[in-house]
């Protein structure tokens, strides 16, 4: 048995070892721990192939979370870091590019199944965009809700390459009359009794021109963890509508009614797409684009800083795809607060850095970062509640010490 | 497909020699088939009141972390358990005879 005291050394020498950007051999020599800010949030850091160790919430179905440092390193996620989220554990292990195809049917003049060769000789656009799973960070909520007891690693910001959705379903024909498109990939259920993941889009939507099938990621082929070969890339859209390993796309003349667009993935409709603690909203409608958030990358919590040292905060924001206006940062608490300065702009959809310099008198301070969208949107001063622990975009608190 | 096959073959894999990995990274030419191997499961339940009902039953869908990683405390007792059991059939339509789940929300209250 390992004391606790062993688990936590272990795990600084395993997260020493991923800045240092070691290999780590096997899963026998990588014992390791990371601990989540909430109640029973110990994890295994796990490692998969493809991927760097990674905290590991769920093993079959994956679900893997990004450590948290990783966004300190630039404003792109490494595919070796990029979470995985996965909900029926029918995951498709062998792939060969050369036999994948795509089919395209319902409403259309011409139903069509295209190659991955096929699709790679249409015209290419990429996009930076950020990926956020609809519960990062429902570990935080409270009261505490049932599901995925994620910390804040369930989100990514990536160069996709692919082809637009516009010009596949130019392809094929849509039929008037059409008003949604449904998106199935190779994943499927243990039983058959289980719901496939199936995802819809309206049409409109889905002919908007940024929708993607994107076949690569930074460059590279996606990760199969990441939906190899081909995965649709929702820009703004919380990760739930991304489908990996995607295979099927219909367009029908109705709302989809299946399970995981009509019961699932549900958000108050309201406002603030929030409900009062503990109680069950009217009316629901389903998750959307992504509520405005912004982090600090470069201190974490219970960090100790120098004393009137001069000291750079670095971190991103993000939103739905309006991008980011500005980024304000308070060393008291929320008191008071100062303007930082934005980095490169990669696009509406992407992460965008900021930093700013600070000196700490000695003692005790909260560091809080806000973002406030072009469209307005800004961050909530307190978090709002809903049942299924989606949303989450409270204004972050850092607690630092400076002597 | 039949449960009590899947949820043996997840024993046995938990049971099988640890393996060390080696995964095939991405493909600079991008048309290599690829073929992916999961590390095999570390996570194993508590013991506890009817634990092989709850393995059967359970690991045939997931993960054992699935159960482990929710939350705790006075609220996440047996009415949270037997809400989870329940979506678990009447959801995801696991198969789980009538007879077995006051058993395996006897030990997940118990145990988590």
């Amino acid at each position: 048995m390992i004391d606790r005291r062993t688990l936590l050394r272990n795990s600084g020498a395993a997260i020493a070892a991923l800045g240092a950007g070691m290999a780590l051999p096997s899963l026998r020599a990588f014992a390791a721990t990371a601990a989540l800010p909430f109640d029973n949030g110990e994890r295994p850091l796990v490692k998969f192939p493809q991927k760097r160790p990674m905290i590991g919430l769920t093993s079959r179905p994956p679900q893997l979370e990004t450590p948290f440092s990783v966004f300190n390193k630039g404003p792109i996620t490494p595919n070796n870091a990029f979470f995985v989220r996965y909900h029926l554990a029918q995951v498709p292990l062998d792939i060969d590019p050369d036999k994948f195809t795509v089919e395209i049917k319902g409403k259309v003049d011409t139903p069509v199944k295209l190659s991955l060769a096929e699709i790679k000789k249409m015209p290419a656009i990429d996009i930076v965009a950020v990926n956020q799973c609809s519960g990062n960070s429902r570990g935080f909520f409270n009261p505490r809700v049932a599901g995925g007891q994620l910390g804040n690693g369930a989100m990514g910001n990536a160069r996709w390459k692919g082809v637009s959705l516009k010009s596949i379903l130019d392809r094929a024909g849509v039929q008037s009359g059409a008003r949604q498109v449904t998106f199935n990939g190779m994943d499927g259920p243990v039983t058959d009794k289980t719901p496939d993941f199936i995802k819809a889009l309206d049409i409109d939507h889905a002919r908007d021109g940024e929708v993607m099938l994107a076949y690569a990621m930074n460059g590279a082929d996606l990760p199969l963890l990441n939906g190899y070969p081909l995965r649709l890339v929702v820009p703004g859209y919380y990760g739930t509508y991304w489908v990996k390993h995607l295979n099927e796309i219909t367009v029908i003349d109705n709302v989809f009614d299946g399970f995981w667009m009509k019961t699932a993935y549900r958000i108050p409709d309201n406002d603030c797409n929030c409900v009062e603690p503990g109680t069950a909203p009217k009316a629901t409608v389903p998750i959307n684009r992504f509520k405005v958030r912004s982090f600090i990358t470069s201190v974490a919590d219970g960090a100790k800083l120098k004393a009137r040292a001069r000291i750079t905060l670095k971190g991103f924001a993000f939103d739905g795809g309006k991008g980011i206006k500005d980024v304000a940062v308070s060393t008291d608490g929320g008191k008071t607060w100062a303007q930082a300065r934005l980095g490169k702009d990669l696009g509406k959809y992407s992460f965008r850095e900021w930093r700013m310099p600070v000196r700490l008198a000695a003692g005790a301070h909260e560091l809080k970062v806000r973002a406030t969208s072009n469209g307005g949107e800004a961050q909530p001063t307190e978090p709002l509640w809903n049942g299924a622990g989606y949303l989450r975009n409270v204004i972050e608190t850092v607690r630092v010490t400076a002597a | 497909m039949k449960l009590s096959t899947l949820a043996a073959l997840a024993l046995m894999s938990l049971a099988g020699p640890m393996v060390a990995i080696s995964g095939s990274g991405p493909s600079e030419a991008g048309a290599k088939p690829v073929s992916y191997k999961f590390p095999n499961e570390t996570a194993t339940f508590k013991p506890g009141p009817n634990l092989e009902v709850v393995k059967n039953n359970c690991m045939a869908c997931h993960s054992v972390d699935y159960v482990q990683t929710q939350p705790r405390g006075a609220k996440f007792k047996e009415d949270f358990w037997r809400a989870e059991v329940t979506k678990m059939i009447k959801v995801y339509g696991a198969p789980i005879a009538e007879a077995d789940v006051g058993k395996i929300v006897e030990y997940l209250t118990q145990t988590y």
